[in-house]
């Protein structure tokens, strides 16, 4: 689960990580007087304006202002808040900007790139820091890789300290006393949060000296928001596209993609490669949807209201392999919601397991327009054809 | 032969007496499983089952009455963790989590624990193993299997059935399959059951499925060029997957390139193993493999 700048910061100060400080508004009349409590709480007469999306690259798309007035910032906390902020981690259709962080600004004298995040490969946290901060971390890793430091940690074989050590000679921070509890406070925080990604892009040092993280994107493990009661609240819906969202509220696992054949799979390796497959016979895929192990009328039918509340959508690739659920209940599944949900795309039902002769039976009886096919190959060329 | 499983193997199920621990340890006992007994904290004493196992509160009070070789766990993914960390404590030799959404934190200290241990884990967030014709361990449908000479491993469950399936309409059979998880950090990895599958003589081929995101599958791709001898199908799901975002499994998310699905089947490729260009080729594909 992605969480706000202004949030991720509120979890790094709760862990004594010093922060570029600031205040949220949501509301355009607020703006005056946030704006001004800024100035004076932090001693600040020029603010920083930052559009509060998931989304990266916010600077490049106008959301991120540097005022040195408060007449501009004024004018430019007016012109962020609101606005349809579209950066290249938005897609073409932008997003809309609900809330802006407010912030103090401060004079820097270098900039970091700091990320913390697990390795699958060396089963190990790993600490990625880079001197070239502020900038876009991928062109670094392309450009001069040997700017970039890792430093792993896990309980055996790499200790923290070990890992922060070698951060703090790449980053030549040796003369600050203070870098390595902040270092060791901030892998606390994305420790005990279950953060999956900690990225603070820049980590800065001020011309007075002081290490401060100047922006901060975490990413949690959405399996441990049962233990984080905080951070469970920064939960954004906003920021979802609303039939994800909605698919969650039914217990499907659904992404929209933006093709024009629907898919409708019990499993995720199997939903991929029905994705996969539906492409390679020249079509492309509308969405993913894992209907997850037990298929029944319900689930295809809040399958289904999904899929077509999506208006590209021609035709609906239904493939399911029936293991300890019976495919002609599935079978039966379909029949009765394509009859509640009168439906005017043309349906391939793909039903491969248990009773799978049976299902197919059932469904070529059946008094409504449904097409069967008997493998995954055949299924994904019809559903293309009937799209195409 | 068989790989970690075989008729004989004794099985526990931890959370016998949840619906999803009853049903499947029904299931497994209906397949033929050496299923024994059953553990649920604060449930010790009552029977589970229609062979009416008996339910203890722990493996330890398990243990004295009965030998255990292999573990399964059907519990709520917040105490998973602490069911692998059981089962890890009193030596069971094979554990299988098939519990799905255990918190990355929680895996990270199994996987400390059990990598200090001498027990195997299968999973979490797996189907479990089967050996067809003889036992399973796990949610595996069963009749879809039949006995003959082709192993398989996967990431995924409903793909591992499909494997399973045409491996066997196309009259080759299997071994063993084992579904190894779809977790970003998992017990057992690809090269781990790789090297179950060289040693075992019935296993003539390997049909090993996997999907984007980490590394897995480069990483099985270069051992198997330098060390596996038997012919491997694979088949990577993912080829049309955004960037960034997590399919379905907690795995399953690009975040480099290297773990996009055309690089993984550039890997393979360039270690030698047939990638299977969709998913209802791989039966062929390894027909074809074993033929030449």
């Amino acid at each position: 689960m992605k969480i706000h700048e202004f949030q991720a910061k509120e979890l790094l100060s709760d862990y004594n990580v010093p922060i570029q400080r600031g205040h949220v508004v949501y509301s355009s009349n607020e703006i005056e007087k946030t704006i001004d409590r800024v100035q004076n709480e932090f001693n600040s007469d020029a603010v920083v304006v930052k559009a509060q999306i998931h989304a990266g690259g916010r600077g490049k798309g106008g959301g991120v202002k540097f005022c040195s007035s408060t007449e501009s910032a004024i004018e430019s906390a007016n012109e962020i808040l609101g606005m349809n902020l579209i950066t290249h981690q938005t897609g073409e259709e932008g997003k809309l900007v609900n809330q802006i962080l407010i912030t103090e600004a401060l004079d820097i004298e270098k900039e970091f790139y700091f990320a913390l995040m697990f390795d699958r490969a060396k089963n190990a946290d790993v600490f990625i820091v880079s001197t070239e901060g502020g900038v876009d971390i991928e062109q670094v890793a392309e450009k001069t890789p040997e700017k970039i430091v890792k430093a792993w940690v896990n309980n055996d074989t790499y200790p923290l300290d070990d890992a922060i050590n070698t951060i703090i000679n790449a980053l030549t921070l040796n003369s600050f006393n203070d870098a390595f509890e902040i270092f060791k406070n901030i892998y606390n925080c994305y420790s005990n949060s279950d953060c999956n990604l900690l990225e603070i892009n820049p980590l800065v040092i001020t011309e007075d000296q002081k290490i401060i993280a100047l922006d901060a994107k975490v990413d949690i493990d959405s399996n441990a928001l049962f233990r984080q009661e905080k951070i469970a609240k920064f939960h954004d819906t906003f920021e979802e596209n609303p039939l994800e969202l909605k698919a969650s509220e039914y217990g499907l696992n659904y992404i929209k993609l933006d093709g024009n054949v629907g898919c409708m799979v019990n499993g995720a390796g199997l939903a991929m490669a029905t994705m996969d497959i539906v492409k390679h016979h020249g079509g492309e895929p509308a969405n993913f949807l894992d209907v997850g192990g037990a298929a029944n009328v319900d689930t295809i039918k809040n399958g289904f209201k999904i899929i077509l509340s999506d208006p590209n959508v021609k035709s609906v690739l239904i493939n399911i392999f029936g293991g300890i659920v019976r495919c002609d209940r599935v079978a039966n599944g379909v029949i009765q919601a394509v009859k509640e949900l009168n439906l005017n795309v043309g349906v391939v039902v793909r039903l491969q397991g248990t009773n799978a002769k049976l299902a197919k039976q059932i469904l070529d009886e059946s008094d409504i327009e449904l097409i069967s096919a008997e493998t995954i190959d055949e299924a994904a060329k019809k559903a293309v054809r009937l799209a195409s | 032969m068989s790989i970690l499983l075989n008729k004989k193997t004794s099985i526990l199920v931890q959370g016998i007496t949840g619906s999803e621990g009853l049903f499947h340890a029904q299931q497994m006992l209906d397949y033929g499983s050496n299923v024994v007994c059953g553990v649920t904290p604060g449930k010790g004493g009552q029977t589970a089952t229609e062979n009416n196992l008996p339910v203890f509160n722990s493996i330890e009070e398990a243990k004295k009455e009965f030998s255990i070789d292999a573990s399964v766990i059907f519990v709520p993914p917040r105490f998973a963790a602490n069911a692998i960390l059981e089962a890890i404590n009193q030596n069971i030799d094979l554990i299988v989590c098939i519990s799905e959404g255990i918190p990355v934190r929680d895996m990270k200290k199994v996987k400390s624990v059990l990598d200090n241990s001498s027990s195997t884990l299968i999973g979490p967030n797996c189907p479990g193993l089967i050996t067809a014709e003889e036992s399973k361990i796990g949610i595996t449908p069963g009749f879809i299997c039949k006995k003959g000479s082709i192993g398989i491993l996967s990431r995924s469950g409903t793909l591992t059935y499909e494997a399973i399936d045409q491996i066997v309409n196309i009259g080759l059979g299997m071994t063993t399959a084992v579904g190894i998880g779809g977790d970003p950090i998992i017990g057992s990895s690809m090269i781990d059951i790789l090297k179950y599958f060289a040693d075992d003589e019935e296993t003539k081929g390997v049909v090993m499925i996997g999907e984007i995101g980490g590394s897995m599958e480069n990483e099985a791709a270069e051992w198997i060029k330098n060390n596996f001898n038997k012919p491997v199908v694979s088949f990577i799901a993912g080829q049309t997957a955004p960037k960034g975002k997590r399919m379905g499994h907690a795995g399953a998310i690009i975040s480099e390139g290297s773990e996009t699905a055309d690089a993984k089947i550039k890997i393979l490729k360039e270690c030698g193993v047939s990638v299977a260009k969709t998913v209802s080729e791989i039966g062929e594909t390894m027909l074809q493999l074993i033929e030449e």
